[in-house]
């Protein structure tokens, strides 16, 4: 008789995990092993999931990728994609195939009580707080890609700001995948302690490759702090991403998060954020999809205390044979009494072909509440097309403009004006030019 | 500039205008008056192009051309401007965006070169401080989240920017309260032109005391059935619609 294995990853690990970080932390070792037989005996989701129904990742079983060598890094590539994405108003932390890089890392003149830097040196020299939060805003059995991170991250980052610190520029993560079959597993842990105010960047960005990106985000929001985090991800497309961020935010504390999903053959991103008493939360998405591109937005907004107030607004446009999901549930907990909550999922599609699969969920305990939620799938607006027209613009370049506007009041609430312009680019060269004209833009 | 001759126009099988016979000439300003579905938004629509209309008769010749025969952009670029009873809200599109886009399709259209950027800016600027506006306003959304007053002074911003030929304003009035409605008419007012003309399709007789009209036509189930000075107007006010309705029942 012999015991079905779940997963091809799970011969690999002992192989692997000589090499990964924290080697010496006991309590690290013991959480990787619990994440390690988690995962050993699921492998990754499968479609027979209620929240994966719609995403198939069996391909990322059948291709097997591993994760890299440090250093093995081609040169060129790196400085291609570095010379497009990397902020030059930001602090950033490079991570080029799941390993961080000082050299191309900035992090000169960061105030001396804020912490950037790698989880792998965090684990070195500031382990007692790293143990404090991580898997505390997500857990193993949350699903088996979050166990997959945490047995396997080989890095990713820290960031730690003290209260009422208000950290001028933002931080940037920069993911950079350079290599083929390649899998990049990071884990990053943010911090903002009481009224403290920080704006993170993860930008993931590859070579013309196949391979998988893995990353873990917990976010931890302090009583009447503000974290606003944004997530651009322009992957290969030929690679796989997910991405799952965990929130945890405190009473009164603000969280934004602003999901521009570009990229991917297949790339599935987790939004979950957990409200204290009078917590507020904003989430924004944008994904938009061509050719064969499987994205899927999977967002929980969990009011836990009352007087929470959310907001989400995801738009997708998707054309050719794309296809994109979104599943958003609002959970008000029986003492979440004057949660006030909104939830938005517009989609266009501009192909017959196109596919949207929208499951908005509401899920309230409490009697005394004010929560909404809406859904649209279609075409462009009539009424819109023919204002345009009426002002002197023709037919197609209104419907192309339209569409560029669909997607530009997502790109238009990002405050940081070089990663609008990016997120701007990433628009325009996905869809048809004629009709929008750069330069009055 | 504009003439109208025994319009016939269904919307779903149905007559909505019954034979309109209406003639414009450059510079003069025409009030169309009428009750609740009586077809004067359909007029309005007809002659800015919207779709959904049979026309079933007559015609209708806009400077020298058949209107009816243009797109509704073509017609834009010509310089018929419709000031839309319910403008659309476009978010992702600035209004400074619209605005350079709507005029550089009319200066393409009669092959003139793109509008410099300085002297588009100075242009601009000037008929923001003509209708009091906030210089923010340009640069937000295309009528996104703008108050009811707001949306209109905007429509009345993009004709005194693209200065066009034949204005129509529809329900221009609705919605407005009596400062923005001012404003609005100071506006209009100020580009009136022996070269320009204007429609004005209202229900009330308000807007009329700020916007002084040479003609008032009142439109009952389809059909011109009074025509008048501005003193018609005030008659109306006084008399109420079923006046005129009643007098097309004893025609």
């Amino acid at each position: 008789m012999t015991t079905a294995i779940a997963s091809r990853y799970t011969a690999e690990y002992p192989t692997i995990a000589p090499s990964l970080p924290g080697q010496n932390l006991v309590w690290l070792t013991a959480l990787r092993q619990e994440a390690l037989s988690k995962f050993s005996a699921l492998g990754f989701p499968s479609l027979r999931e209620e929240e994966w129904r719609y995403t198939n990742v069996s391909a990322i079983e059948k291709k097997l990728f591993a994760p890299s060598v440090i250093g093995q890094v081609q040169e060129t590539v790196t400085k291609e994609l570095l010379s497009k994405y990397q902020l030059a108003d930001a602090w950033s932390v490079v991570l080029i195939n799941g390993h961080f890089c000082a050299e191309l890392s900035v992090l000169d003149e960061l105030p001396e009580s804020v912490t950037v830097m790698s989880i792998a040196d965090a684990l070195e020299k500031q382990a007692e707080i790293v143990e404090h939060y991580i898997n505390q805003a997500v857990n193993n059995d949350e699903h088996s890609f979050v166990a997959f991170n945490t047995a396997w991250f080989t890095d990713g980052l820290f960031v730690h700001v003290p209260a009422k610190l208000i950290l001028e520029k933002p931080v940037q993560v920069l993911h950079l995948s350079t290599q083929n079959d390649a899998l990049a597993t990071t884990r990053t842990v943010i911090v903002a302690e009481d009224m403290a105010d920080i704006k993170v960047i993860e930008t993931f960005v590859g070579m013309d490759a196949a391979y998988l990106s893995a990353t873990v985000t917990e976010v931890f929001v302090g009583a009447n702090a503000d974290v606003t985090l944004y997530k651009m991800q322009c992957e290969s497309d030929k690679a796989y991403h997910f991405g799952g961020i965990y929130v945890k935010q405190a009473k009164d504390a603000r969280f934004t998060h602003h999901n521009f999903a570009f990229g991917g053959l297949l790339a599935r991103s987790d939004i979950h954020t957990d409200l204290d008493t009078a917590s507020e939360c904003e989430l924004n998405g944008l994904y938009l999809g061509v050719n064969r591109q499987h994205i899927d937005n999977h967002t929980r907004i969990n009011h836990l205390k009352p007087h929470g107030i959310s907001r989400e607004l995801y738009k997708g446009v998707l054309d050719d044979r794309a296809r994109g999901v979104f599943q958003g549930r609002v959970i008000v907990a029986e003492d979440a009494q004057k949660t006030d909550s909104q939830m938005n999922n517009r989609n266009l599609l501009l192909s017959n072909d196109a596919e949207a699969d929208t499951k908005p969920q509401l899920e309230i305990y409490a009697d005394d509440v004010k929560c909404a939620h809406g859904v649209t799938v279609g075409q462009l607006d009539e009424k819109s097309i023919f204002y345009l027209q009426s002002r002197c613009i023709d037919e197609e370049t209104a419907r192309n403009m339209l569409t560029f506007a669909f997607a530009n009041e997502m790109v238009d609430k990002i405050k940081i004006k070089s990663l609008h312009d990016q997120a701007l680019e990433q628009v325009l060269i996905r869809f048809p030019q004629e009709g929008v004209n750069k330069e009055w833009l | 500039m504009l003439s109208i001759k025994n319009l016939t126009v269904n919307v779903n099988d149905k007559p909505i205008l019954k034979g309109i016979n209406l003639e414009i000439k450059p510079g003069e300003i025409h009030a169309i008056m009428g009750p609740n579905g009586s077809g004067k938004s359909t007029l309005s629509h007809i002659l800015s192009g919207k779709a959904g209309y049979t026309v079933t008769g007559g015609s209708v010749t806009y400077q020298g051309k058949d209107l009816l025969e243009m797109a509704p952009e073509i017609r834009a670029r010509e310089g018929v401007f419709l000031a839309f009873q319910y403008p659309v809200e476009i978010p992702g599109v600035s209004n400074i965006y619209l605005l350079k886009a709507a005029l550089n399709s009319i200066r393409k259209h009669h092959s003139q070169p793109e509008v410099d950027a300085m002297d588009f800016l100075t242009l601009v600027k000037d008929k923001v401080r003509l209708l009091e506006m906030d210089e923010k306003f340009l640069y937000r959304a295309v009528n996104e989240g703008f108050s009811g007053g707001e949306k209109k002074r905007n429509e009345i911003l993009q004709m005194a920017i693209l200065e066009p030929k034949l204005c129509i304003l529809d329900e221009t009035d609705s919605g407005l309260d009596i400062d923005a409605l001012k404003i609005v008419s100071e506006g209009v007012n100020s580009l009136r032109s022996t070269d320009r003309s204007f429609v004005m399709v209202t229900h009330y007789q308000r807007l009329l005391d700020y916007i002084k009209p040479d003609f008032v036509h009142v439109l009952a189930h389809g059909q011109i059935v009074k025509s008048g000075g501005a003193e018609l107007a005030l008659e109306l006010e006084e008399k109420g619609y079923s006046w005129v309705e009643d007098s097309k029942a004893a025609i």
